[in-house]
């Protein structure tokens, strides 16, 4: 079968959109960009094709099993990953050990290692048989982190080997974990998923067709801050503008007005009724009020960057905020919290300040006709939303708003559907 | 990075700038006198029949940022007290003028004798000036112009500020010099002018060729450089104009494209036109990005920052104050934003351009003002898509090279992509 893929790098995450024939999204996978963009891509394609597979044997498993057995495939082949990702991490952090510790301590740190990596894989052994909900990042960085961190705490000794020698380890050798290509690909993982679930008959036969069908990239095009970077001729580099653009009219064809809240760019886009840009606004002198801000105020307050939105929508009487400059944020923040304001009123007024920021874009590319859509990383913030939410109708007045649970993915489609017609 | 190819005109432009700027160092020992003037609505014509030396501080300011000093002079003048906000060309030249007043060329620039403000729209030149007064204790000579509200220059603004030359700027300019006003000087000076700006024209029109044998904005700056400055009303400026002119016809007649750092842009993809002034710490990199995508400037408005000459406006000899004062209020940042649209829906269309770029710019409000306004109104009545770019002029701080690459790259494919579709 001919695929078409687009990959969206990010400043990040990035991103990948695999399209079948008829332009109908296959599969999708994202994962965090890093110092390494091939790798991103390399990454994020791999996971595409991955989650394009798991489509192609979707019918088959639901009409042998049910989907209760799709999703638990599905679960075993994630656990088959997570082994190869920490057992790769555990080998990374003994080989540091040796430099980390003095020789007195070697064989506690050795032991500790150990205990430490055994409860870690029990417990995710442990979440697959009790079926409990996946993580709720996607990232192996910041699940087996906390997990890390938890346990390292539980078993560290304060007089041999401490919670800062264990993290330290961790710290080091995770960027290392993440540098690397690991085998994750469907081929790979999903004879030793089968043998974990009991299997009705046909879920085997319907994940053997899915592991050989022939998926060929027909064409790919790359798109994002890192587009320079992937190995693809100019002609298959499109700007993020355009592939937003595109993107959001495939998702919601009666979109006119797109508002994407990235990393480090914020940009307000106008399509026509075939989601070709008519007209674009950026920031650029500046990246106050773009989604890394809100990176720097999770990390401010100790917080996950998944965290922040939930606890602003608690705020009943948001704070003001003027500063959206990334930098003072911080200080404001400290003081706003010395004065005894509350912390989810702060948050509130800190995603309004955003929203404000990208508001005033959005008047410049032309303002909300009609029909809105709002992709980008921050679409996922319950509260940016909120607060999108009220601007637009205190300045606009009522307008439907298009939020995709699959915004993320935005771009990567956008450069998938021009893959596709390019080719 | 790569070299432009140098035109002959560009040749014979350093040697007259690498002249002037070796007067002006001698000009303590030679005892001619200097005024300290800017580009808009410039009297050089007159200030050199009295056989005075001009001396351009934002011309300096913004030859310091291409020579990459200006990061410094404005951190200079920073620890002097001036803060972020200050326009970069100010900031630039205070920080020169700390730094032992060495100009473009690497000699010294001589202290200003008189500070001659014939150009009152941008009120940071009266703040200007009073900072250089404060730091070399000369006399100002100051020119109300008014801003040309309704759209022109009517003729009790003509006779205002003729008077204003007559009894002000003259008197001043003669007790400086020691010479009588020579009005029969000032003609034949003012002739000259208006061959130049006859050549200049017809250069700047020649972008209507396809391709266009010039690059309007980034090219153009250099063939601004002397008719908005020391050599406007110059024998040797006539001349530089009438070379340059027979350069840029045998170019067209070759069917050859401009020297650009991308090589001779022949093959030209996009045909913009471009507000604003351009960022001069990156110039070569600003017009690389440009150029490496195949997209040619057909006509920009910075390029008539000290003329509008393309709208019908020569000096003339017959009126010689009157000729100056519409001169002082005719520059482009002293048209109305109604007159702003015009002349850039006006230039769209003329040039058969394909987009507009509006590069905004921190440290100029005579600019940067209603350029949102400008963009829509342009777009609305052309219909073609304008893009709006920001950065500085001279301050390297405001300079983002991937900001500005993605959104050129983002707005030319754009471009494309409703060719395509209008193709379809």
């Amino acid at each position: 079968m001919k695929t078409f893929v687009g990959i969206d790098l990010g400043s990040t995450t990035t991103k990948a959109v695999v399209l079948d024939e008829e332009g109908a999204v296959l599969g999708r996978g994202i994962t965090n960009s890093r110092s390494n963009y091939d790798l991103a891509a390399e990454v994020a394609r791999t996971e595409a094709f991955v989650s394009a597979r798991f489509s192609l044997l979707r019918a088959g498993v639901e009409r042998a099993a049910g989907p209760a057995a799709l999703d638990r495939l599905l679960r075993a082949f994630r656990l088959e990953q997570r082994l190869v990702q920490w057992a790769r991490l555990r080998q990374w952090i003994e080989a540091s050990a040796p430099r980390a510790a003095p020789a007195s301590l070697q064989s506690a740190l050795a032991a500790t290692l150990e205990e430490l990596f055994a409860r870690l894989v029990a417990e995710e052994e442990e979440r697959f048989r009790g079926d409990e909900a996946a993580d709720r990042s996607d990232f192996f960085r910041d699940a087996a982190g906390s997990a890390y961190a938890r346990v390292a705490q539980e078993i560290a000794d304060p007089r041999g080997v401490t919670c800062d020698l264990l993290i330290g380890l961790y710290d080091h050798s995770i960027i290392a974990v993440e540098n690397e290509p690991l085998d994750l690909g469907f081929p790979n993982h999903i004879r030793a998923a089968l043998a974990r679930c009991e299997g009705a008959p046909g879920v085997a036969e319907a994940a053997q067709a899915a592991a050989s069908a022939d998926l060929e990239i027909a064409a790919s095009v790359g798109t994002g801050y890192g587009r320079a970077r992937l190995p693809f001729p100019k002609e298959q580099i499109r700007s993020e503008i355009l592939c937003h653009g595109l993107g959001a009219h495939a998702m919601f064809p009666a979109t006119r007005t797109v508002l994407d809240i990235g990393g480090q760019d914020t940009k307000a886009i106008q399509v026509d009724g075939d989601g070709l840009v008519t007209s674009f606004q950026m920031n650029d002198r500046c990246a106050a009020g773009c989604g890394r801000y809100l990176g720097y105020i999770a990390d401010e307050m100790n917080m996950g960057l998944h965290e922040l939105g939930p606890l602003a929508l608690e705020s009943r009487a948001p704070v003001r905020i003027n500063s959206t400059c990334t930098v003072f944020a911080g200080a404001e923040l400290r003081e706003r919290l010395s004065l005894g304001e509350r912390r989810e009123d702060i948050l509130a007024g800190l995603h309004r300040a955003v929203i404000l920021r990208a508001m005033s874009l959005v008047a410049r590319s032309g303002g909300i006709a009609d029909e809105f859509t709002f992709t980008g990383g921050v679409a996922k913030n319950p509260a940016a939303v909120l607060a999108l939410r009220n601007l637009v109708a205190e300045n606009y007045g009522e307008r439907r708003i298009n939020i995709s649970a699959d915004s993320i993915y935005t771009g990567a489609l956008g450069a998938a559907l021009f893959a596709r017609r390019a080719a | 990075m790569t070299e432009i190819a140098k035109d002959r005109s560009m040749e014979i432009q350093k040697e007259m700038l690498a002249d002037h700027y070796r007067r002006l160092e001698d000009a303590p020992k030679s005892g001619e006198p200097v005024v300290y003037t800017f580009v808009p609505g410039n009297l050089n014509e007159l200030v050199r029949s009295f056989d005075a030396l001009p001396v351009f501080p934002e011309i300096n300011a913004l030859q310091s940022a291409m020579r990459g000093k200006s990061a410094g002079y404005i951190a200079t003048a920073e620890k002097a007290g001036h803060s972020e906000d200050v326009c970069s060309y100010v900031k630039c030249d205070v920080g020169m003028a700390r730094s032992g007043n060495v100009g473009p060329t690497g000699t010294r620039l001589p202290r200003p004798d008189l500070l001659l403000l014939s150009y009152t729209g941008c009120y940071t030149f009266m703040k200007w000036f009073e900072l250089l007064r404060e730091e070399y204790d000369c006399p100002v000579v100051f020119v109300q112009v008014p801003y040309q509200g309704d759209g022109s220059i009517t003729p009790g603004h003509r006779a205002y500020v003729a008077r204003q030359i007559r009894e002000t700027v003259i008197p001043a300019l003669e007790r400086l010099t020691g010479k009588p006003y020579d009005e029969g000087r000032l003609r034949e000076s003012l002739a000259r002018s208006a061959r130049a700006e006859e050549d200049l024209v017809a250069v700047f029109e020649s972008a209507m060729r396809r391709p266009s044998p010039i690059d309007a904005y980034f090219g153009a700056v250099y063939y601004v450089g002397p008719i908005f400055s020391a050599f406007r009303g110059t024998e040797e400026g006539a001349e530089y104009y009438r070379t340059l002119r027979e350069e840029v016809e045998e170019r067209a007649r070759q069917g050859l494209g401009p020297s650009t750092p991308s090589g001779v842009l022949t093959r030209q993809k996009y045909r913009l036109v471009v507000e604003g002034p351009p960022n001069w710490t990156h110039f070569r990199d600003f017009w690389k990005l440009f150029s490496d995508e195949g997209a040619v400037v057909v006509a920009s408005t910075y390029s008539k920052v000290g003329g509008t000459y393309d709208f019908g406006f020569r000096h003339d000899m017959e009126d010689p104050l009157g000729t100056l004062a519409d001169y002082c209020g005719g520059c482009y940042t002293n048209i109305d934003l109604p007159g702003r649209v015009r002349m850039l829906a006006d230039y769209v269309e003329r040039y058969s351009a394909d987009g507009f770029v509006i590069h905004s710019v921190k440290s100029c409000n005579s600019f940067s003002a209603g350029q949102l306004t400008i963009l829509r109104e342009v777009e609305k009545r052309t219909g073609v898509p304008g893009a709006f770019f920001e950065s500085d002029l001279v301050d390297p701080r405001y300079f983002s090279p991937a900001n500005l690459k993605n959104r050129l790259e983002s707005y030319l494919q754009m471009i494309e992509a409703r060719r395509g579709a209008a193709a379809r």
